[in-house]
């Protein structure tokens, strides 16, 4: 996984609430192996019926262009748990979003992938929203992981929380499988156990078949 | 103490912490789909990592395959890559495959109990958000995203932070034509689209008990539309009945055994859930959605809401982006709609008794003029037992298309899917923007009011369509 540290990028307001994964990466638009995860993101909203661009949708509007940080509302990334949801982030070098509040399953695959999903309280998080529509893209936000803090134009460094452990995986890119398998040991004695406990669990085969 | 029984099952499935403070919890068993699997199997090839269970791991091709009759890999076309991709990892890994020509191919949610894979106070694993409809016989089951799962390949176990628990107690007897995806709706309007997020949901209290098993897969299907981790019914006599002498299941003196553990999985007197809820379903009628979100929901007497009276800015800005993807103005009555298209499937409800009431509501009369109406049997298994009711039969003289099984247009991703503009009822999970089609307005229903409104040819309350 790609590390975290710090991004500076410009930041794009996207705010509603309860955006969800069919909106970000539209199951049309992931009929390839190997589907254009820039061209994918969003890209229902960015077009109109005809093919043209949306003029009115955010990310089409010229200081938008290139953004580097989302910053929307609450329950982020609910629905399904595709993943081109967060890969198409990543692949229009966006690598932090800030939002409300983000669903489960987005959230694991945000940290899973090196995009740093940062939860603001509501009233801080309607502080920065403020001073990212002033912004106007004019100026770009850093966010730092090591310090936990975001700054840019408009006002002082505003603070965010995130769960040491997370911090810890994301700043050091760690490789989550190499991880878990340090507990092999540990699995290979679960799996021992409950083949004398409760061996129904582990097999599954076709009766008809035995 | 007194547990919960999401502790019990946490507690007994608990392998290890890890140094990053997560909990190793072990995956009795895997499923996997077309859609993401292909994924998966390249960064395990990358990695030069083995699949650790390929005999605790099952795969299905279920989003992608046409509901054509005499399919195959190419009839959609954009279908096929993702098929072979499987079909391929699946060899190579030693996973067996529920293949497009199985007898028993079908929506890995639906084979997966149907077959006994899934037993009661096992943990399962699915990379789709829909994995908690085998709560239904009460397995504790995660959805995931692709890294995730394969992360679950290699080690066999999922790393989480242990979630917080809910229960919601679901209390009175259900009306007639009112089953558990109207009691679902409900529960989303009332608790919110993220208002389980976070937690695993426990589903109790008598009309949950009163549940036949596949309605209570519906339910907890639905769990992830309020932002559940996971949901489940505690088992009980009628789960044991209905697993019993399943393929995969447990047979003889070890279904003994096994039942025997099974009778004790009951969450504790006294035991203390972070969040509770209580819901009266006896005066509850047949739901819809009307909007954009599976909150936002009207009894099928209702009228449409007034953005004006949300309680906040926000879901007022919603209320009134809905209305007008969905062409709907407030003070409408929902009920009389005109309907395009009607769709009866999904993981949702496309078990053999969601199709057995929708055929109740439909034999012997015919699908409106102007209506596109299908049924998609969420397994061949189902489609074979369907038929050998007669029930193809009641839905094809109908009008009706009868399809083979898939997901099909829950989301579409098989090529199946409505016109800009359609109005279009379906038994499915979404009724998200552009999920069945570029502008298609979705309404989420139960197979009866499916049933019923393709028969009308507008939204129609079951309870009003009259004799045959």
């Amino acid at each position: 996984m790609q590390p975290f540290t710090s991004h500076t990028g410009i930041a794009v307001p996207l705010i509603r609430d309860d955006i969800n994964t069919d909106e970000v990466a539209p199951v049309q638009a992931m009929r390839d192996l190997k589907p254009d995860y820039k061209k994918l993101l969003f890209m229902r909203t960015r077009m109109r019926d005809d093919g043209s661009e949306n003029p009115d949708f955010v990310f089409n509007k010229p200081q938008f262009r290139n953004p580097g940080i989302l910053v929307t509302g609450q329950n982020f990334g609910a629905g399904s748990s595709r993943e081109a949801a967060v890969w198409g982030m990543l692949a229009n070098n966006i690598r932090v979003i800030v939002a409300k509040s983000f669903a489960d399953i987005y959230r694991e695959n945000c940290l899973q992938n090196g995009l740093l999903p940062v939860v603001l309280g509501p009233e801080q998080a309607d502080a920065f929203i403020v001073r990212v529509n002033t912004a106007n893209g004019s100026a770009p936000f850093t966010v730092d992981l090591p310090s936990q803090r975001i700054s840019g134009p408009g006002g002082p460094d505003i603070s965010f929380d995130m769960p040491a452990a997370d911090r810890m995986r994301l700043l050091e890119g760690l490789d989550d499988i190499g991880l878990t398998l340090k507990h092999k040991d540990e699995a290979v004695a679960w799996e021992t156990r409950m083949r004398a406990t409760q061996p129904w669990l582990q097999m599954a085969l076709d009766s008809r078949a035995r | 103490m007194p547990g919960t029984l999401f502790d019990k099952i946490w507690d007994a499935h608990l392998v290890a912490r890890r140094a990053d403070g997560r909990e190793l919890i072990y995956i009795d068993r895997h499923m996997l789909h077309e859609l993401h699997a292909h994924h998966a199997f390249e960064q395990l090839q990358k990695q030069q990592r083995p699949v650790r269970r390929p005999d605790l791991t099952f795969s299905a091709q279920d989003h992608t395959v046409s509901t054509q009759p005499g399919r195959h890999d190419g009839s959609f076309p954009s279908g096929a890559a993702f098929i072979k991709a499987m079909r391929e990892g699946s060899r190579r890994n030693g996973i067996r495959l529920f293949d497009l020509d199985d007898p028993e191919q079908g929506i890995s949610h639906v084979i997966a109990p149907e077959l006994g894979m899934v037993l009661p106070g096992a943990t399962h694993a699915v990379p789709d958000s829909h994995a908690s409809t085998v709560g239904g016989l009460g397995a504790l089951a995660f959805g995931c995203g692709t890294t995730e799962m394969t992360h679950i390949l290699a080690t066999q176990m999922i790393a989480m932070k242990r979630p917080k628990s809910m229960l919601i107690r679901l209390e009175g007897r259900l009306g007639s034509h009112v089953s558990a995806k109207d009691v679902a709706l409900r529960i989303i309007a009332e608790i919110g689209s993220s208002g389980a997020r976070g937690h695993v949901v426990e589903y109790a209290g008598s009309a949950a008990r009163a549940m036949p098993i596949e309605q209570r897969m519906t339910l907890c299907n639905l769990n992830i539309e309020m932002g559940g981790r996971s949901g489940f019914v505690g088992p009980d006599e009628a789960t044991f009945q209905w697993l019993a002498g399943r393929p995969y299941a447990p047979q003889g003196a070890m279904w003994d055994r096994a039942l025997a553990i099974w009778r004790t999985l009951k969450s504790d007197d006294g035991a203390k859930f972070d969040t509770e809820h209580t819901l009266d379903c006896s005066s509850l009628e047949p739901q819809i959605t009307w909007g954009t979100d599976p909150s936002q929901v009207l009894g099928i007497s209702g009228r449409v809401p007034d953005p004006a009276s949300a309680t906040d800015g926000s879901r007022c800005a919603a209320m009134e982006s809905a209305l007008g993807y969905m062409g709907l103005q407030p003070g409408m009555t929902i009920a009389g709609l005109p309907v395009h298209r009607v769709f009866i499937g999904s993981c949702t409800n496309s078990r053999l008794p969601d199709l057995q009431a929708a055929a109740d509501v439909v034999r012997g009369r015919h699908v409106a003029q102007g209506v596109v109406a299908m049924v998609v049997p969420g397994s061949t298994t189902v489609k074979r037992a369907a038929e050998a009711e007669g029930l193809d039969r009641v839905f094809r003289d109908a009008g009706f298309f009868w399809g083979e099984s898939g997901c099909s247009m829950c989301a579409g991703g098989n090529g199946d899917r409505g016109e800009p503009g359609e109005r279009c009822v379906s038994t499915t999970n979404r009724n998200f923007e552009n999920r069945q089609g570029p502008k298609v307005r979705t309404h989420l229903v139960s197979p009866v009011t499916a049933a019923a409104s393709a028969i009308a040819g507008k939204i129609a309350d079951v309870r009003q369509l009259g004799g045959a």
